[in-house]
């Protein structure tokens, strides 16, 4: 795929039981992100963020309310058809780069593409690293490699499916300074090479800088929006039969 | 039981050292055993002993210095790094300490993967049927982050197991875990072995779990010593 999905919360709560209590850690949020689209998604530890993404990305259900990527609702999807949207529409990017270690480099990269039976991931990951100019690194092992190198394959990895969506949970939360510049700059270009969705987490003003839009969060609700025209009536309570997994 | 046929593994003369900045610092220092068919072999070792360097070696991800690693008869040692990649995928099963599952894949499609990346074959029945066989029926479709530390470690070991290694290298698996969850997956590793004949070299740092192998080896001064040997010489 080769152009960005749309992204559509509507009144989209996430409550976990813990050993002290219940957690409402996402607390009705309404977000229209447009095809293509770059966002950032700001906040203080423990506002929610990673959740809100976790249920973007259909590794969560939510409680109650709607997550939609293009046409497809995802928070009603069962376990079998999620495993086969992330694999399938997205892109992960996380703070570790779960690179792993008995892999080279550029077989990292095909991991992603051997899932959906790709019969030349090899070959296409290869090209990949190269037009990255990590042509040099595909044959390496992950402890061969700096934390940067490793994290940019970890961005290639997600990219080499040309998903609709890419999604990335503070990627350079592990980097120095020069480092998060290269990791998001090739982020922004991944984007605009496949014509991605990009909806990035972090915590470097640069880096949420760069993109497009910037939504902060605070106690799961959204308490700022760059372009908030784009969001606004969505934020209310969920419709009867929008809780998950009630229709 | 171990076969009493030749090894599946020989380790002869085995040196390796690290230069950094024109300082050589040995790790192996021409160190010889072997793994017998079958064979649970657990090795103890401080850290920087050399055990990892010992295990990278023997999974075929890093070459030695000097000397030999046959697996199975063949010159490991002598293989090409694309050969050392298929023979690991397919008769070698790696689990570690911690990050062994792909974290945007459920715990049966970690386990499809590697067969997939080995034969092109995503084996999802067998995926499913190993990952009931360690307690994991009902988490198949789980993510790794909705899995508890042990539950983690035994799906990564059904991924370690799915193309039927003839050698399973475990290191410090239980690391992370507490006494209870590290026992279960160690005992489910052993009980591997006896099932399938699988031989496994347990890397771990509690002399409890080190001795539920039938065979104890400790790494120390860059040697591999039978551990009944080592505890004579610090007497």
């Amino acid at each position: 795929m080769s152009r960005g999905s749309s992204v559509s919360l509507l009144g989209v709560y996430k409550h976990f039981q813990t050993d002290a209590g219940p957690v409402q850690a996402v607390n009705g949020i309404g977000i229209e992100v447009a095809p293509g689209a770059s966002v950032a998604i700001t906040g203080p530890s423990g506002c929610g963020k990673s959740t809100l993404l976790s249920l973007i990305g259909a590794l969560e259900r939510p409680s109650r309310g709607r997550v939609q990527i293009g046409e497809v609702a995802v928070s009603k999807l069962d376990e079998t058809d999620r495993a086969a949207i992330r694999r399938e529409l997205i892109g992960f990017v996380f703070q570790s780069d779960n690179l792993q270690p008995f892999l080279t480099a550029v077989e990292n990269v095909s991991l992603q593409l051997a899932l959906s039976g790709a019969d030349d991931g090899y070959e296409r990951s290869l090209t990949l690293l190269d037009a990255l100019g990590l042509g040099g690194a595909a044959g390496k092992y992950p402890d061969q490699l700096s934390g940067g190198e490793r994290q940019r394959v970890a961005v290639a990895r997600a990219l080499v499916h040309r998903p609709a969506l890419i999604l990335a949970d503070e990627p350079t939360g592990a980097l120095d300074v020069d480092n998060s510049s290269v990791v998001a700059d090739l982020l922004r270009e991944a984007q605009a090479e496949v014509g991605a969705t990009l909806i990035v987490i972090t915590h470097d003003p640069a880096v949420a800088a760069g993109l497009d839009r910037q939504i902060a969060l605070s106690d799961g609700r959204v308490t700022a929006d760059s372009k908030p025209a784009l969001s606004g009536a969505v934020d209310a309570a969920p419709h009867a039969g929008e809780v998950a997994g009630g229709v | 039981m171990a076969d009493s046929g030749p090894a599946l593994v020989q380790v002869e003369g085995l040196r390796k050292a690290y230069r950094d900045a024109g300082v050589e610092t040995p790790v192996l220092t021409g160190t010889s055993f072997a793994l017998g068919r079958g064979e649970t072999v657990s090795m103890v070792g401080s850290s920087g002993a050399g055990k990892s360097t010992l295990l990278s070696i023997l999974a075929g991800l890093m070459l030695p210095d000097s000397g030999e690693v046959r697996f199975d008869g063949e010159a490991l040692t002598g293989k090409g790094e694309a050969e050392r990649a298929t023979l690991r995928a397919r008769r070698i099963g790696v689990v570690l300490q911690r990050d062994n599952l792909i974290p945007f894949l459920t715990a049966a499609e970690n386990v499809e993967l590697a067969s997939e990346l080995a034969y092109g074959d995503r084996r999802a029945d067998l995926a499913r049927q190993l990952l009931a066989e360690l307690g994991l029926a009902g988490r198949a479709d789980d993510l790794p982050r909705r899995l508890s530390g042990g539950e983690a470690q035994r799906a990564a070991i059904a991924v370690a197991l799915v193309n039927k290694p003839d050698l399973l290298l475990a290191d410090e698996v239980t690391g992370e875990l507490d006494s209870e969850s590290a026992r279960r997956v160690v005992e489910l590793i052993l009980a591997a072995s006896a099932e399938r004949g699988l031989t496994v070299l347990l890397v771990t740092h509690s002399p409890e779990l080190a001795r539920l192998a039938q065979r104890r080896l400790r790494v120390a001064n860059g040697e591999v010593l039978e551990e009944a040997d080592a505890e004579v010489i610090e007497r």
